[in-house]
């Protein structure tokens, strides 16, 4: 297991690598225009010479290997440069808002495991009941909506309707200061709508995973067996059917991710999902950098830790190696 | 009752109790207007979050920064009034040099006194070339800026610069802090410090930026103690937290504002602007610069139908960049929609209704392409009203939508929707959009308009220092426009704004194109005084 960890971490150096060095290829090929970002309005009445002016000054017209060449190199001494879109040392950005995200998005993705699980099980014990088809046909319907689209929806009632959460933001507008019971408050609703946006998955995977183990031989055997009700839904078929389903929780890595840019932009959550795109589209090489290392990090831990999980859930499956 | 009955009333229970517990903690402050409604504490939307707070950047440059001061600033009415200067500038005769004598004991909110050194730094910094700050084409006249004594700062001009004086609303940075730092991304860019009503103490980055106001403040204490301004980028969404009570005003297009149109306890504020949308005319295209087919376009148009339907009434018919109530406007410049009198002028120079109805002149089809910048709903909108216009003149217009990099390689030959507008004086616009040497300048004069008469009368008008003979100038301008039109103004579009209540007597300036943090009825919040 420690040797299975080891030999993911070593691999993901060069993962890694070849992944900014795919970025910074992007970014030079896409159509944006890095000194436009930069100036906004302003380049819309600047002078040609204060265009080009700009553009030596950001270093916008070298070539992109030897931009990566030098990221990568004061990268590694604990550099990660500066931001030209937010004005502001790339490591200043992060740590303002990464924060926050990882809160919205942990919290959001525990929620949906934890309820997904419930009612998969719940679902599966008695197919075609109620409670299955309504659970199923929710989550089909959910599969389609957008996660804005759900963002809105839950504002309108919980907070123009019905008054009780605050529409967004990380704590009261009018306050000055971050109480952590603020911003638990102001969670709530978009840690909820990330969370049910993101629920289907889990949810159907579970369903049919412990639905399928039910109708197996070991879980037949054990009910002949005459063990209790719970011992086999949750020793047996549970265990099974969660299989498929912590595959699923290291490949939702990404889902959540992008799902949480969504989000953040309807309740005005100040993350790092909102400087990520704006960091692509103004081709701020630097902070794009650090936010693909970020992400692809967060991608190949969810990729570990569900191999590692399911080692752990099924001993057959042993570690590789 | 069976066991699963039980465990199903249990879960409903305790879902309720989840649901009642989270009311109760959300009671004090908030359920509505009472978290935003401490007697003193102004909370609004906007939709835009600035990159930057440092004026050596660009911040503020149009006035009204909240933390900062400008040498001068503008009243309700744009007239300038002295700010961090104690009087309008002395001008040279020959316009070349700009004299300003400085305020005295004011402090910087961190205690330091503001000196004519700050002047200086904050000018200079801008004008260097490894600053990074895109607006400083606008102080291409200054040659130099100097101290005398403590408290005199002389401006020398390299040309007669007629609004100079307009510029210098912008605001004075710090030299003690800011001087110390790399100017491009330094602390200073998101924790300024400033002489202004208002000091910044947090800005959550995509949320708020948070104000408290300046106790010491040379104008005196502003009544509004807390100043908030929440970060909503969604025009949905904040028209919904304004609904919800979390907001005290916001920014809202004219859809949305509509909604509050019949709240007892809000009123709209349609603030008048410089914002226009018009149509550029490439000169060099051969259909878009026959200046026939212009003038044909011009008339064709039809502008009240525009801002009735595209702007629910909120805004004016365009001529020119000068909107029609502004003093610098050329009474009689103003042209009826007319239609027959666009295809009369098309017959007389030879473009003949063709097969298809679009008219041909020695085989070339009056036909040429429409960009606007995609996503933008109101550009796309005008540009297709526009396009079905032209199409009943009998010449064909193709809307296409990109981005700018798609757009700016094609901008030598085809047609773009542009927008732009700067109220401060009538040069800012017209000699950027007019004058033929800027012709294809970054973003300046797209339509690369070449017309001599334009040209002599806008260099007139920027270093003429007499007001008759600048207003005698712009009127040649427009009446030269009339003629021969480089550009299709189509409508000046008004910013609508909802606001509470609580204060009384607000007001709105005239606006730019661009929606800065000073814009909106908290231009001058510092002013604002309770309704009872």
């Amino acid at each position: 297991m420690a040797r299975m960890t080891g030999r993911r971490v070593l691999l993901a150096a060069p993962v890694l690598l070849t992944v900014t060095l795919g970025v910074f290829a992007a970014a030079a090929l896409s159509p944006f225009d890095p000194v436009k970002a930069y100036a906004g309005t302003a380049g819309l009445t600047a002078s040609q010479e204060t265009l080009d002016q700009l553009r030596d000054n950001l270093g916008a017209d070298r070539p992109f290997l030897t931009r990566w060449w030098e990221w990568l190199g004061s990268a590694l001494t604990g550099d990660l440069g500066t931001s030209a879109v937010m004005r502001r040392p790339v490591a200043d950005v992060i740590t303002e808002r990464l924060g926050w995200s990882v809160l919205l998005a942990g919290t959001a993705f525990l929620v949906a495991v934890l309820l997904g699980a419930v009612l998969g099980v719940l679902a599966a014990r008695r197919p075609g009941r109620l409670l299955d088809r309504a659970a199923t046909a929710a989550a089909y319907t959910l599969e389609a909506a957008p996660a804005f689209w759900l963002g809105l929806l839950a504002i309108w009632f919980f907070a123009v309707h019905l008054g009780v959460l605050p529409a967004g933001g990380l704590t009261d507008a009018g306050a000055d200061t971050v109480t952590a019971g603020q911003v638990a408050r102001h969670l709530v609703l978009p840690a909820l709508v990330l969370a049910v946006s993101q629920l289907p998955w889990f949810f159907l995977y579970v369903r049919q995973g412990v639905a399928d183990a039910l109708a197996e031989d070991p879980v037949r055997g054990a009910r002949a067996r005459g063990l209790a009700e719970r011992t086999v839904l949750l020793g047996h078929a549970l265990r099974a059917g969660m299989l498929p389903t912590l595959t699923l929780v290291g490949s939702r890595v990404p889902e959540v991710i992008t799902g949480a840019l969504l989000v953040e932009t309807v309740f005005s959550w100040p993350g790092i999902a909102a400087a990520t795109v704006e960091a692509a589209t103004s081709v701020d090489f630097p902070l794009l950098a650090a936010l693909t290392v970020l992400a692809t990090a967060a991608v190949l831990a969810g990729n570990l830790l569900s191999d590692l999980l399911y080692g752990l859930a099924d001993p057959r499956v042993g570690f590789d190696g | 009752m069976t066991a699963r009955t039980a465990r199903g009333l249990a879960a409903t229970t305790l879902a309720a109790a989840l649901i009642a517990s989270a009311a109760a903690c959300s009671t004090p402050g908030a359920g509505g207007p009472a978290g935003a409604a401490a007697a003193d504490s102004v909370v609004v939307g906007i939709a835009t979050e600035p990159e930057s707070l440092s004026p050596l950047l660009g911040y503020g440059k149009d006035g009204n920064s909240k933390i900062f001061d400008g040498l001068l600033t503008h009243d309700a009415s744009m007239r300038l009034r002295p700010a961090l200067a104690v009087a309008l500038p002395e001008v040279s005769r020959d316009g070349l040099t700009y004299t300003y004598r400085l305020r005295q004991g004011v402090r910087f909110s961190d205690g330091t006194p503001f000196t004519a050194a700050d002047v200086v730094f904050t000018y200079r910094t801008i004008l260097d070339a490894k600053t990074n700050n895109a607006a400083k084409t606008e102080l291409d006249a200054v040659e130099s800026v100097t101290r005398q004594g403590a408290d005199r700062v002389v401006f020398t001009l390299k040309y007669p610069y007629a609004p100079f004086a307009e510029r210098t609303v912008l605001p004075i940075a710090p030299e003690h802090i800011a001087g110390r730092q790399d100017v491009n991304s330094g602390e200073f860019t998101t924790r300024p410090v400033g002489t202004g009503p208002y000091v910044l103490t947090a800005w959550s980055k995509g949320e708020k930026l948070s104000f408290r106001a300046n106790p010491d403040y040379w104008g005196g204490a502003p009544a509004v103690k807390k100043f908030t301004m929440a970060v909503i980028k969604d025009d949905d969404v904040r028209a919904t937290r304004l609904r919800a009570g979390e907001l005290d005003g916001a920014v809202l297009p004219p859809n949305l504002a509509k909604g509050f149109a019949h709240d007892k306890g809000r009123t709209t504020l349609a603030a008048t602007s410089f914002d226009y949308r018009n149509v550029t005319l490439p000169t060099l295209h051969e259909v878009a610069g026959d200046p026939a087919v212009r003038r044909a376009l011009d008339l064709a148009v039809d502008r009240t139908a525009m801002v009735d339907k595209l702007l629910d009434g909120a805004g004016k018919p365009a001529y020119g960049p000068v909107p029609t109530d502004s003093p610098w406007f050329t009474k009689g410049t103003e042209r009826a929609h007319d239609l027959g009198r666009a295809r009369r002028i098309l017959d007389a120079a030879g473009w003949r209704p063709g097969a298809d109805g679009i008219r041909v002149k020695d085989g070339v089809r009056a036909a040429f392409p429409l960009w606007y910048t995609s996503g933008d709903k109101l550009r796309q909108e005008h540009a297709l009203a526009y396009a079905s216009d032209a199409k009943k003149a009998g010449i064909e217009i193709t809307t296409e939508a990109g981005t700018w990099e798609v757009i700016e390689p094609r901008m030598k030959t085809e047609a773009v929707l542009a927008g732009g507008g700067s109220p401060a004086d009538p040069d800012f616009d017209q000699y950027l959009l007019l004058k033929s040497t800027l012709g294809g300048d970054g973003f300046n004069n797209m339509a690369r308009y070449d017309n001599p008469a334009v040209d002599k009368a806008l260099d007139e008008g920027r270093r003429s220092g007499d007001r008759t003979v600048r207003k005698a100038a712009y009127d040649t301008v427009q009446r030269e426009l009339v003629k021969n039109p480089g550009y299709t103004f189509l409508t000046h579009i008004d910013h609508l704004y909802v606001v509470g209540n609580r204060w009384k007597n607000l007001t709105t300036q005239v606006e730019p194109h661009d929606h800065g943090l000073g814009s909106g009825p908290w231009w001058n919040v510092e002013k604002w005084q309770p309704a009872t």
